[in-house]
């Protein structure tokens, strides 16, 4: 049993216990740091596989964008340290019954396929390569998806703003509606 | 033990998958419900890394599936937090049965 091997199952243990713990706690803020820690194992696993750039990327937008986001979002929403209400028994039975199923199913199905795995492995990916081959318009290039994500990170960027902004003539409409017709008419 | 290898990150990402699905149904406040979406949309990333290390080594096909999967999940984070602060605006709550009606 190599050092590699043992990474790796560290990895995967740490991945797959701060999953179960961030979908079972009842504090939703200990369930975004479980979700953090998910996040760093999933990328500490990029790592192991040697594609250092998309580790990079993981730790970059998740860990430090998608989570950092989640528990602003949850100090906005939430009163910190409330625990969450608990589902019904019956709902949470059925989920555990139906995700028990379904993956014992997929892992059956997956140790029966026997994928064409080729001898020789691939040279190790650089940043280079990534860069020439995501803005080569040729074959196998990735230039007009790069640039349909641009466009589509520019329209949730404003998508984002135009909902999340308050506009003050919507705000005197709603206060009308709560103080009645009659006010309404007064203003 | 083995040597891991293809088998083993798939048993990795399909496990995480389900644990995604539980907390997708088991849960009732929508934040919690965008984490599990996070944890579905890793496992996906963790089976394309897979299958371009270990079927396709010569190729950066699933490499860049995982990077646009990234910048797509962090665009929908984006725009469902916004959603779900603005319904907490309205409604005071973000819990999944207070959001019954699509237009306030």
């Amino acid at each position: 049993m190599t050092g590699a091997t043992i990474i790796f199952y560290l990895l995967a243990v740490m991945t797959l216990v701060s999953a179960v713990l961030s979908v079972t706690t009842r504090r939703i803020f200990r369930a975004a740091i479980y979700l953090l820690f998910s996040l760093i194992g999933v990328a500490g696993i990029y790592f192991w596989l040697d594609y250092q750039f998309v580790g990079a990327v993981q730790i970059v937008v998740y860990v430090g964008g998608i989570v950092v986001l989640i528990i602003f979002s949850i100090f906005l929403t939430q009163a910190a340290g409330e625990k969450m209400p608990r589902q019904r028994t019956g709902r949470s039975l059925l989920a555990a019954i139906v995700s028990a199923a379904a993956l014992g199913l997929i892992l059956v199905e997956i140790g029966r396929h026997r994928f064409r795995i080729p001898e020789e492995q691939g040279a190790p990916v650089t940043v280079r390569t990534i860069g020439n081959q995501m803005l080569s318009t040729g074959e196998a290039g990735y230039a007009l998806p790069f640039e349909v994500i641009s466009i589509l990170l520019l329209a949730a960027m404003i998508g984002c703003i135009v909902i999340a902004m308050r506009s003050p003539a919507g705000e005197s409409e709603k206060r009308d509606m709560q103080a009645g017709p009659d006010t309404a008419e007064k203003l | 033990m083995m040597t891991p290898g293809l088998y083993h990150l798939l048993f990795l990402s399909t496990a995480l998958f389900f644990i995604g699905v539980y907390g997708f149904f088991n849960r009732r406040n929508l934040i919690s419900l965008l984490m599990s979406v996070e944890l579905i949309l890793n496992s996906v990333n963790l089976n394309f890394v897979a299958f371009n290390k270990y079927v396709w080594p010569g190729r950066l096909d699933g490499l860049f599936f995982t990077i646009f999967i990234i910048a797509i999940a962090a665009a929908e984070a984006a725009v469902a937090i916004a959603i779900i602060i603005n319904l907490y605006h309205t409604h005071r709550s973000i819990d999944v049965e207070a959001a019954e009606e699509l237009k306030h």
